[in-house]
C-alpha cells in the first residue's frame, strides 16, 4: 500500500483542508500505515454478502408536518453564532469570480 | 452523610419528599466541583448560575404541590457534544469555541421535563475522536485514580466528573466505545444503548451509524433511572425506534438464576493484562455463583472489527464534518481571499490533528476507485460481525468480556502512533458495529489500584438484562463504592 504526496494533495483538496507541508508528509505515512492494516479485510470472501448501512431494518419513516414551536431556534439564535452576518443574513464569500 | 455521597435515585427521592432542597443537591455538587476540578479537569464549563436557577425552579415547583419529575433536582455533567439551548457547545474543538447551542438536543428535553440539574459540559477527545482526552484542543482530564494517568476516552471528562463525585450521574456518547472504555478505566459503570433506544437529535454527529447517547453513574439503579429518561422513539431522530422501553427500575430485581452467559475465546487473547483477564474471570465466577450458566462461544470474525470501524467510522465522520465551512458558524479564516480558501482555510486551522486525520481517511476511503475496496468492502463485513453475534446470541443471553485490554495508561503513551491508540479499543468497537447494548461496570482493581472494568453486550432492546445482572453483582461487591483519592502514581 503506497500513498503519494500527490494522493494526499488530491484528498486534502477532496476535504477542503488545507493542510502545511509537514501534515502533508505526517498523513500520508500514517495513511499508508492505518490503510495498510486494513488490508486484512481483503482475506475475506465477501461475494456473496449484503452490506450493512446500519443495523436497523428501518426504511422510509415519516413522521406529521407539525413543527414544535418552542424548540425551534429563532433566526437570531442561529445569526449570533454566524462569522459574518448582515441584518438577517450569513455573509457569504463571492461564489462567482 | 453529605449530598455528595448520595446517588442520583436517592437525591431525586429526597428532594421529592421535600428532604433535601434541589438547591442545596446543587450547591454540594458545584462545592465539590471547586474542590476537585482544579485536579481533575473533567469540565470545559461549569453552568453554576443557570443550574443555581433551574435547581431553584424545582424547589418552587415542589412547594406549589407540583410533581417535579423523576429525576427532580438531580445534577448531571453532560458531555461537551450534546446541544443545550444557550449554552456553549465546543466538542473540544478550536472550530466550535465560541458556538452556542441553539436548541435543547432530545435528550436533554427529556432530562429538563424530569426536573434534572444540568451542571456542565464535559471534556472529550475533540468530536469524540480518541481513547485518552488526549485530543481535547483545550485539556487532558486527569484519571482521578491516579492523576498522572489518561481516563479514557472519548467521553473522559463525563467519566472523570462521576468517579470524583463531582455530579452522581453525567451523559456521554459511545461510537467505538468511548463511554464503555473511560467507565472501566476510571472505575465506573457506563452504558452504550442499543443502537435506535435512545435519539441522537442534538448529537453532534462523528459517525452516524455507530454513535449512540448513554448514561455514566456510580449504580446499576441510576444508569435504569437515567436510561428510563432519554429512552424511547423521537420524532427527530428517524432512526430512532418505537420499541417497548421497559420500566428498567423495576426490572433490577430479577433472578440470574438459569441466565446463559457467553465467553468469547477470541476476547481472552495475547495483549490481554493478566490482571484484567484475572478480574474477568473472577467477575464471571462470581455471576456463575448467582446461578448463571457460563458457555465457551466464538465470534470468529471478531479480529477485523477494528479494521471495518477505522474504515466506517472516519467515512462518516468526513461526510459529517463537512459542515464545518467557516460561513454560516465556528471558526473562519475570514481573511481569505476567496471562497475555496475560505473553506480551507478554516477547516485545516479549527481542526485539530486526530480530526484531520480521520477526515483524510475517511475521504479517501470514500473517494472515486476506492469506495468498493472500502468502505463497501467494510460494509460487507460488518455483515459477517453482526452475523457472528446473531449466532451467539441463539445460545446465549448476555455475552461476558473485559472491557479495555490493560487498565488506564499515561498520557503520550499511545498518542504519537495512531494504530496503537485505535488497538485500546479492540473490545469495544464489535457492540457498536452490530448495534448491540453494552455495558461495562466496575469489577476490581490492579495491584496499583487501577480500576478494571467488566463489558457486558446483550440482545437488541435487552438493556433490562444487562442492568439486572449489573445489579445483582453490586449486591455482592462493593468495587463500584470505592471513592478515588487524588494521587499520582510513579
Amino acid at each position: 500500500m503506497t500513498i503519494t504526496q500527490k494522493d494526499v494533495e488530491h484528498v486534502a483538496r477532496l476535504a477542503r483542508l488545507s493542510l502545511t507541508a509537514e501534515e502533508k508528509e505526517l498523513y500520508r505515512a500514517q495513511l499508508e500505515s492505518i490503510l495498510g492494516y486494513v488490508e486484512k479485510l481483503k482475506q475475506l470472501d465477501t461475494d456473496n454478502v449484503a452490506p450493512t448501512l446500519h443495523v436497523l431494518p428501518l426504511s422510509n419513516v415519516w413522521r406529521k408536518d407539525k413543527a414544535e414551536p418552542n424548540r425551534l431556534s429563532t433566526p437570531d439564535e442561529l445569526l449570533a453564532n454566524a462569522p459574518e452576518r448582515e441584518g438577517p443574513f450569513f455573509k457569504v464569500k463571492k461564489v462567482i469570480e | 452523610m453529605t449530598a455528595n455521597s448520595f446517588t442520583a435515585s436517592d437525591m431525586a427521592d429526597h428532594v421529592r419528599r421535600g428532604e433535601m432542597t434541589a438547591e442545596a443537591a446543587t450547591m454540594a455538587c458545584l462545592e465539590k466541583i471547586r474542590s476537585s476540578e482544579p485536579e481533575i479537569h473533567a469540565f470545559n464549563e461549569t453552568f453554576d448560575d443557570h443550574a443555581l436557577e433551574q435547581a431553584r425552579a424545582i424547589d418552587q415547583r415542589i412547594a406549589a404541590g407540583e410533581n417535579p419529575g423523576r429525576f427532580a433536582g438531580v445534577p448531571i455533567a453532560i458531555k461537551d457534544n450534546l446541544l443545550i439551548r444557550g449554552e456553549h457547545c465546543t466538542c473540544s474543538s478550536k472550530i466550535l469555541e465560541n458556538y452556542v447551542g441553539t436548541y435543547d438536543a432530545t435528550v436533554i428535553k427529556r432530562l429538563r421535563d424530569s426536573g434534572a440539574i444540568f451542571i456542565g459540559h464535559t471534556n472529550l477527545d475533540e468530536f469524540a475522536m480518541g481513547s485518552s482526552t488526549e485530543n481535547s484542543a483545550f485539556h487532558t482530564t486527569k484519571n482521578p485514580w491516579d492523576l498522572s494517568r489518561i481516563p479514557g476516552g472519548s467521553s473522559g471528562g463525563s467519566a472523570a466528573a462521576v468517579a470524583a463525585r463531582m455530579a452522581p450521574v453525567s451523559l456521554g456518547s459511545d461510537t467505538g466505545g468511548s463511554i464503555r472504555q473511560p467507565a472501566a478505566l476510571c472505575g465506573v459503570l457506563g452504558l452504550k444503548p442499543t443502537y435506535g433506544r435512545v435519539s441522537r437529535f442534538g448529537l453532534v454527529a462523528f459517525a452516524s451509524s455507530l454513535d449512540q447517547i448513554g448514561p455514566f453513574s456510580t449504580t446499576a439503579k441510576d444508569a435504569a433511572l437515567l436510561l428510563q429518561v432519554i429512552a424511547g422513539q423521537d420524532d427527530q431522530d428517524s432512526t430512532s425506534v418505537a420499541e417497548n422501553v421497559p420500566d428498567y427500575v423495576a426490572g433490577l430485581g430479577r433472578s440470574l438464576k438459569g441466565l446463559r452467559i457467553g465467553l468469547p475465546k477470541e476476547y481472552f487473547i495475547g495483549g490481554l493484562d493478566p490482571e484484567v483477564e484475572k478480574a474477568v474471570r473472577e467477575a464471571v465466577k462470581a455471576l456463575e455463583s448467582l446461578g448463571a450458566v457460563v458457555k465457551d462461544i466464538s465470534l470468529p470474525h471478531t479480529d477485523y472489527c477494528l479494521a471495518v470501524y477505522y474504515i466506517l467510522a472516519p467515512s462518516e465522520a468526513s461526510s459529517n464534518l463537512s459542515r464545518f465551512d467557516g460561513v454560516r458558524y465556528g471558526y473562519s479564516a475570514r481573511e481569505s481571499g476567496n471562497l475555496m480558501a475560505l473553506y480551507e482555510r478554516s477547516r485545516g486551522e479549527g481542526f485539530g490533528p486526530e480530526v484531520k486525520r480521520r477526515i483524510m481517511l475517511g475521504t479517501y476511503a470514500l473517494s472515486s476507485g476506492y469506495y468498493d475496496a472500502y468502505y463497501a468492502k467494510a460494509q460487507k463485513v460488518r455483515t459477517l460481525i453482526k452475523e457472528d453475534f446473531d449466532k451467539a446470541f441463539q445460545d446465549v443471553d448476555i455475552i461476558a468480556t473485559p472491557t479495555t485490554p490493560t487498565a488506564a495508561f499515561k498520557p503520550g503513551e499511545k498518542v504519537s502512533d495512531p494504530l496503537q491508540m485505535y488497538l485500546s479499543d479492540i473490545f469495544t468497537i464489535s457492540c457498536n458495529l452490530a448495534g448491540l447494548p453494552g455495558l461495562s461496570m466496575p469489577c476490581g482493581f490492579t495491584k496499583d489500584r487501577l480500576p478494571i472494568g467488566l463489558q457486558l453486550l446483550g440482545k437488541p432492546f435487552d438493556e433490562a438484562t444487562l442492568l439486572s445482572v449489573a445489579h445483582a453483582y453490586e449486591a455482592q461487591h462493593d468495587w463500584n463504592k470505592q471513592i478515588p483519592t487524588a494521587r499520582v502514581t510513579a
